[in-house]
């Protein structure tokens, strides 16, 4: 089935445009917006059984570590750069986030909100790091570095002159209740953002 | 060959000799008036004529890439690896054609041909062919086997060179490109390293201006010396370390241990000049059985077509604009120990297909044996291989 989270975004990438995903996984998201969306893709990733699962889903993926460098990326040649649930994961989320947008039109950021509340009982009450099922890690072996909330995001982008042309925060049902776009940073389990300069 | 027919085999396989009687006017100018290529082929094309792959040799490569020719062939083809029932080149799936190179010394026409013009040796006189001939006698070829578009070219090193001029000048007439440790055109030190091959042949005294066939003589020297020179780019530090460090007589145990591939032929230094190390006389033999079945004036041919290959010399240096008419998906694979044409300049094809916005995949395979990992069973880069073709199959054959 697909990522809800996904859903959502497939809204906003324009038939047969071209797509670069950052970190890109199986392909299921770019393969998925290949046959939908008749898109020409590009994703990048490391892990060997990812790029195996890319091929076998003739989904086009190039081995690229993004932590290193982009600048093999031209200027705005791809319409629209995806970054899914993976910028905590990245050692300068500021600096894939201005190459995101030198690269692409627009761009689509989803990460886990760490402001949501269940993290933060987690740490007021347990008074340690939380661990979930979507954060299954510990401390000192997560991949996830670089955890932020909304209000982080949001002043990233405000520091950035980054045009926020949509914001959604979703529960972890992916639904987005009027109660959450009341108080997403407390209520919000995954943002979604579609920016651009 | 092994007793029986190994399973993932082609087995005993026959070439064929095409002749061509259309003049093919060269890059340099000349032309060829009618020429042979010789060929072979593996597995069968299907009804709809879609599903033939051609394979493109590098240097030293001809058309006998898989299988055996006789029970008697100790090896099999140079790329039985890849090439087979069940391999990354599945020949239950794909009708796949290979030949040997126009100036090539294994059956198609080349210096060793006799001139029919002249009625003597080509020799020196054939002309310099580049990796644009070759790629357009291959288009006649592909018509002489009524193919109208390739499912892949498929190529490694030089190899990988024609596939790029395919997918630049003939780009309706393949649907993918897959290059192998590949580079977008020599460097100064590829092209250092071919000269001295180059001179170690014609600075052999029995190479008569390239007219040693009518002396009825051979530069063995020369070819060893080339192959020998060239050998060693083919290989990394570290696979000679490996392959010359394990075996019973070293010089002390400090050497094998700290695996420098120093292993002693005979147990003891001779000093004098008598070959004293394994690697030496690997070298050595490697020449030997290389200068037995190579002809000099076509190596010399040959390293000329790497030098000269420049896709980008009709785009003002620009690869991604040469890369702009290409329709083809593009599949790249290099190795990370390969010194002669490192990752690096895979990726520079990679960048510029990405410029041109092209559809292309890139692997770079963690490998120790160097550019001859191509040639290889290197486990991630066959599974690789063999999950895209198998794609490529279900497009195809569907």
């Amino acid at each position: 089935m697909m990522r809800p989270d996904l859903d959502i975004i497939q809204h906003w990438i324009e038939p047969g445009s071209r797509v670069l995903d950052l970190g890109c996984g199986d392909g299921s998201l770019l393969k998925f917006l290949k046959s939908e969306k008749e898109v020409s893709e590009i994703g990048l990733e490391i892990a060997e059984n990812n790029i195996r699962l890319c091929l076998e889903k003739g989904v086009n993926v190039i081995e690229q570590d993004l932590n290193k460098s982009l600048q093999n990326f031209k200027d705005k040649s791809f319409d629209t750069v995806l970054l899914t649930q993976t910028l905590q994961a990245v050692n300068y989320p500021d600096v894939i986030i201005d190459e995101m947008l030198r690269i692409g039109k627009n761009c689509i950021v989803t990460f886990p909100n760490f402001g949501n509340w269940r993290s933060r009982m987690y740490l007021f009450f347990r008074g340690r790091m939380p661990v979930s099922n979507f954060m299954p890690y510990e401390w000192y072996n997560t991949p996830n570095i670089h955890f932020c909330t909304v209000r982080d995001f949001d002043e990233l982008c405000r520091d950035k002159n980054i045009k926020v042309i949509t914001r959604t925060v979703v529960d972890h049902r992916h639904r987005g209740s009027w109660m959450i776009k009341l108080w997403p940073n407390l209520l919000g389990e995954t943002a979604i953002y579609h920016i651009s300069r | 060959m092994p007793n029986t027919v190994p399973e993932n085999s082609v087995g005993i396989v026959t070439p064929q000799c095409l002749h061509f009687d259309e003049p093919l006017l060269l890059r340099s100018g000349k032309s060829i008036n009618s020429y042979d290529l010789m060929i072979e082929t593996y597995g069968r094309l299907n009804d709809k004529k879609s599903n033939a792959i051609l394979i493109c040799h590098a240097l030293s490569g001809d058309h006998h890439a898989a299988g055996y020719h006789s029970k008697d062939e100790s090896k099999p083809g140079w790329w039985d690896h890849c090439i087979g029932p069940g391999k990354p080149i599945d020949t239950n799936k794909f009708f796949v054609v290979c030949l040997n190179n126009l100036g090539g010394c294994a059956g198609s026409t080349g210096p060793s041909s006799v001139n029919p013009d002249t009625g003597t040796f080509y020799g020196p006189d054939f002309p310099v062919v580049t990796v644009r001939d070759w790629v357009k006698s291959q288009v006649a070829l592909m018509e002489k086997l009524e193919i109208v578009q390739w499912a892949a070219v498929v190529g490694g090193s030089l190899g990988g060179m024609q596939v790029m001029r395919w997918a630049i000048s003939y780009p309706e007439k393949l649907r993918h490109a897959i290059m192998i440790a590949v580079a977008p055109k020599l460097s100064a030190q590829n092209i250092a390293f071919n000269e001295v091959a180059r001179q170690s042949i014609t600075a052999d005294p029995n190479f008569h201006n390239g007219r040693y066939l009518e002396h009825g003589t051979y530069p063995k020297k020369g070819v060893m010396l080339a192959r020998m020179v060239g050998h060693i780019t083919y290989l990394s530090d570290s696979a000679m370390r490996d392959k010359f460090g394990k075996a019973a007589e070293p010089i002390n145990s400090e050497s094998i241990a700290g695996n420098f591939g120093r292993d002693l032929r005979t147990g003891k230094l001779s000093f004098g000049l008598n070959v004293d190390f394994q690697v030496e006389s690997y070298l050595h033999y490697q020449g030997e059985r290389f200068s037995e079945r190579f002809d000099a004036n076509t190596y010399l041919l040959m390293t000329k077509a790497l030098d000269y290959f420049d896709p980008t010399v009709d785009y003002d240096g620009s690869l991604s604009a040469a890369f702009a008419n290409s329709s083809c998906r593009f599949l790249l694979m290099s190795f990370s120990s390969d010194w002669r044409f490192p990752p690096e300049r895979s990726r520079e094809i990679v960048d510029a297909l990405l410029e041109a916005g092209k559809q292309v995949s890139y692997l770079e395979i963690e490998a120790d044996q160097g550019h001859d990992a191509f040639l290889l069973p290197v486990p991630r880069y066959i599974d690789a291989f063999t999950t895209y073709l198998q794609r490529v199959s279900d497009e195809v054959n569907s």
